[in-house]
Parts: C-alpha cells; structure tokens; sequence
C-alpha cells in the first residue's frame, strides 16, 4: 500500500497552511483594506466554481454553459433552509451546504440525461438554455422573493470558511480526476468509440462528472448568499456562466492547478484595474484576450510544459 | 472446439447490402484472416461484432451465446476485444493510463473510495499498476510508461492498443489492420508479437490485413470477402490459389 504521507503530500499540507497563514496575517493587520478582504470570499467562491466547471468541459470534454444555473439553485435550496429552519449554526450551515449541493446536483442529473445524447454545441445550447430557464423561473417565485431578491439570509460565512472548502473541493477533485473513475471521463473525451470497445460505462461516466460539478457549483452557490446576505436571480445570468468558463479556459482545460490560478487572476482583475476607471472594463477585455493570444502560443505553452513536467518531474521521486 | 460462428450474418444501410449472408466458424485458440479489396464489407463485420452496428438479420455467437442486440459494453464484457484501422488511443493520458482503462471491468472500486482515497483505492490501484505494467511488458512499452500516448512512434501506437485491448481479458481479439503503414521491419516484428500473443494468451485472434506477406505467414484459415459477400474460405494456402481470390483481390 502506498503511503499517504508522502513528501509530496506534506509539502502540498504545509503550502495549504502557509497560503491561510498569509491570508489570516493580511486581514487582522490590517494591511488590506475593507474593499479587498471583501474580495476574499468571492476568490474562493470562484475557485470553487473553475475547479469543478473544469471537471465537465476539461475533463468530459463538454460545452458547459450552465454552471450559473447549478449554483443558482444550490444557493437558492441552502439560503431558504437556513431562513426557513431554526437550528444551531454549527449544524445548520454545513446542512446547508449539502443540500444545496445535493439539490444541485438532482439537476446536474436532469441536464447529464440530454447530455447523452447530445454533445458539442448542441448539448451547449441546452445547457445554456437551462441556465436562463432557471433564471427565469428564480425571477417569477414566490417563495424566492422575485427580481427583488431573497433577502434576511444570515451572514454565515467568511473567508475562512470559504477556504476550507475550496481546498475540499480542489482535493475529492484532483482524486476523483486522477481514480480509475477520472480515466473513464478522460476517455471518453478523447475517443468515446474506444472507450465503449473497452467496456468504459460512457453513461455512467458522463452523468457522474455533471453531479459532481454541480454539487460543488451548488455549494458555491450556498457560500455565495451566505457571504452576500441577499441573492438575486439575476447574479446568476449567462454573464457569470461564461465567466467560469473563462476561467476554466483560461487556466487551461483540464488542468486544475490552473483553474485556481485563472480563478484568482479573473476575480481579481477588474479590481486591480480600478485605477483606469472609465476605461475598466475595455482594460478588463484587453487583458483578457492578450492572456488568451498569449496562452495559445506555441512558444508559452512549451514553457508552460516545461513547468509542469518539472513539477511531475519532483512528483515522482517523492513517490 | 468453436469459439465464434456467425449465422447469415447480413446488414444493409438503405439499399446497400455492406455485408450479406456470411457464414464463419472460427475455434478456439485459431488465427483467422479477413481479407479482400477495400470496401469488401470487412470493417463492417467487426463493426457487427462489437455492437457498433445491429445486423439486419443472422447471429453471432460467441460460445454458443447469441450477441445480436448486445450494446458494445456489454459485449466486451462477454469478451470480444478490438482494435481500430484508424488508432484510436486516448491521446491526452499516458501509456499506462491507456492501458489502466481496460482494466476498469476487472479491478473495481467505488466513487466514494476513489474519491475520498480510502484504503481500497491504494490496494486495486496498486494491483492495477502491476497488471498494466505486466502487459506492457509484453510489448516492450514499459518504459515509455509514463509519457503521452500521443507522443509515442506509429508502430508503438499499434502495440499500445493491441496491449489496451488484451487488458479486458478477452476470449477474441479483433485486429483492423495491425500493419498498416508499417515497413517490412515493422511487420515482421508484429507477426511475431501476434503468434506470441495468441501462444501467451492462448487467444483466439481474428485480423484485418492487406498485406499478404503477414496473412501467409500467420493465418491458418482465411476468408475472402468481395462486395459483402464471401468469396471463399478455408485453408490460407489454398484459399489464396483460389483462381477466383486471385482474379477479385490479388489481381493477374
């Protein structure tokens, strides 16, 4: 049996520990202003949000235009249980966050149903039609408060928090992806003929990479009205659909380290250009499309493979 | 003993009869050839067996168990293996990864375990590794093991997927032109590879091949398709001095 205190490991715990170490220093010394320990939780959320669109579009290789709509509803499902129930913090928080994952990812089975039989752009449509519908449907509820907005949801939740679960996320990821299960999705997105030849169960493979997604894009959701205090239907709109995706392409597609790094640059980005004002959000799109050109040149990508082949390079004498 | 008959096996797509009444007998631990001019219906026969396509009418049975109707999961659980004319590899994992795929239906276990890497994991992975790295042995890709399946030479590809496709521990082992684009060098060194897998496996291995050289030199028995339909079968010496094989494939 292998054992699971490797060099590798250790170094990965202590870098975990040491990233907290340094956010909890910049927050209660005050070196970053209110605006920016603002920005904390969203980071996070966001992490959580590429990590997991990363597993259906990188992974399974489908055209998600969706994960608004999952997180939506796992935010709308853990943000009315909270209201709704009167139970102790320390239990109803992490209840929510299950059920809102859980409540998600019953819809992350009713979208995988159509993605059986469709794939590419179609299967792209329907979820970006789902993701409207359910924007639409949040609008017009009662039970939601509307376009007004859920209000009265406690602040449950900070950085803290928030960073805990990111790092749960990034890790039954990363496991799932590298499991006997994890091959199954990669194969089926590089030859899905051959992976049928070889007995690979495409249909179960398919539809546990869009539960899995959307329970954690769900959770995300849930963290999300729990730091915000209100939620709005209108958050979730297509806009923030393809600004996952971005990230997901951006950090590069099926590369989970890079997801978190893409998710952390893009959160930050339009903030870090504050100082242009009017011209933020053309200075937001330039940079976007530079970091785009930049990333599919030959020349960066070979650097980019000389980093990561370095890094398993290390992996594998640790083991 | 008979490992796989097919039955007046025919399909047809709209008016084309692609393949039409064929009969075969192949036993156990034999190396069967499929030959004849492009577009004869020979791809198409696999396509048949492995549940890609459903024949219009006839059976396949594999040990007297009929597979018509059969998705080509389940069929390569019944275990009948393949590989393709055009390689089909999964080309953004490794060599051992590929190889580990097959495996799948084997070493099992669950979500949750693979997930949360619980003790099981490490155990089957392990088991997993050690099979893998067994069979690429084999085939000599041991220590190419790790890298991109991509990235291997053309002739390592063809080894990877015959070794891929051992890996589900099949009873019949579909070959599509093992040697294709492969020089005399190549093909010789597969031509062995072959006879030693089916002596190793004790598999029963039926091929796809235009190259004669290979299909003399290994195959027993051979069947000649032409148009969908057979053109003769029975002993490879004999089926090939076929005046008729010779006229319809072989040419003057």
């Amino acid at each position: 049996m292998k054992k699971v205190i490797t060099k590798r490991n250790i170094m990965v715990a202590l870098l975990v520990i040491a990233v907290y170490a340094a956010l909890f220093f910049l927050v209660n010394m005050k070196v970053l202003n209110r605006h920016y320990r603002s920005l904390l939780a969203p980071v996070g959320i966001n992490v959580i949000l590429a990590v997991s669109l990363n597993l259906t579009v990188g992974f399974l290789g489908e055209l998600n235009l969706g994960h608004g709509g999952f997180m939506s509803i796992g935010a709308y499902a853990g943000c009315l249980f909270t209201i709704y129930t009167d139970l102790p913090l320390a239990i109803q928080f992490p209840l929510a966050l299950i059920i809102g994952g859980a409540v998600a990812a019953i819809f992350g089975i009713l979208i995988g149903i159509p993605a059986l039989r469709l794939q590419g752009d179609y299967l792209a449509i329907v979820t970006l039609a789902f993701g409207e519908i359910v924007r639409s449907v949040l609008t017009n509820m009662k039970v939601t408060g509307g376009a007004g907005g859920l209000k009265g949801i406690g602040k449950s939740t900070n950085y803290t928090i928030v960073y805990i679960v990111a790092i749960i996320t990034i890790l039954i990821i990363s496991n799932l992806v590298k499991s006997r299960h994890g091959r199954g999705i990669c194969s089926i997105r590089d030859n899905i003929i051959a992976s049928e030849s070889l007995g690979v169960n495409v249909i179960f493979h398919k539809l546990l990479a869009f539960v899995v997604a959307a329970f954690f894009a769900g959770m995300a959701g849930v963290l999300y009205g729990q730091n915000l205090g209100i939620l709005k239907p209108d958050a979730f709109d297509f806009n923030k659909s393809i600004e996952i995706l971005v990230m997901v392409v951006l950090g590069g597609m099926g590369n989970l380290t890079g997801s978190v790094i893409a998710a952390v640059v893009i959160t930050l980005l339009p903030e870090i250009l504050r100082g242009f004002s009017d011209y933020r959000m053309l200075a937001y799109a330039i940079v976007l499309i530079t970091m785009m050109i930049w990333n599919a040149n030959p020349r960066f990508a070979m650097v980019k493979n000389n980093v990561y082949s370095w890094l398993h390079r290390k992996r594998g004498n640790a083991r | 003993m008979i490992l796989l008959e097919l039955k007046n096996l025919s399909i047809a797509f709209g008016g084309l009869k692609a393949v039409s009444e064929l009969n075969m007998k192949i036993k156990k631990g034999e190396l069967y050839g499929l030959i004849g001019p492009n577009g004869a219906g020979k791809t198409t026969v696999f396509n048949l067996l492995t549940g890609v396509y459903r024949p219009t009418e006839g059976q396949i049975l594999l040990e007297e168990e009929n597979l018509v109707g059969k998705s080509t999961i389940e069929i390569n659980k019944k275990g009948i293996a393949r590989t393709f004319q055009n390689i089909r590899l999964f080309h953004h994992m490794t060599v051992l990864d590929n190889v580990k795929i097959g495996l799948g239906n084997q070493l099992k276990y669950s979500v949750l375990e693979g997930m949360l890497r619980l003790p099981r994991f490490f155990k089957v992975e392990k088991e997993m590794d050690e099979k893998a790295i067994e069979l690429l042995t084999v085939f000599g890709l041991e220590k190419e093991k790790d890298i991109l399946a991509s990235n291997l030479p053309y002739g390592k590809q063809r080894k990877l997927e015959i070794a891929r496709a051992l890996a589900t521990k099949p009873k019949l082992l579909l070959l599509d032109e093992p040697a294709a684009g492969m020089n005399p060098n190549e093909t010789g060194e597969l031509m062995k590879t072959i006879k030693f897998i089916r002596d190793e496996f004790q598999m029963t291995i039926l091929l796809i091949e235009h190259d004669m050289k290979l299909v003399s030199g290994i195959c027993e028995r051979i069947t000649v398709l032409n148009f969908g339909s057979e053109l003769a079968h029975g002993e490879t010496n004999t089926v090939l001095n076929n005046p008729q094989v010779i006229a319809a494939y072989l040419g003057e």
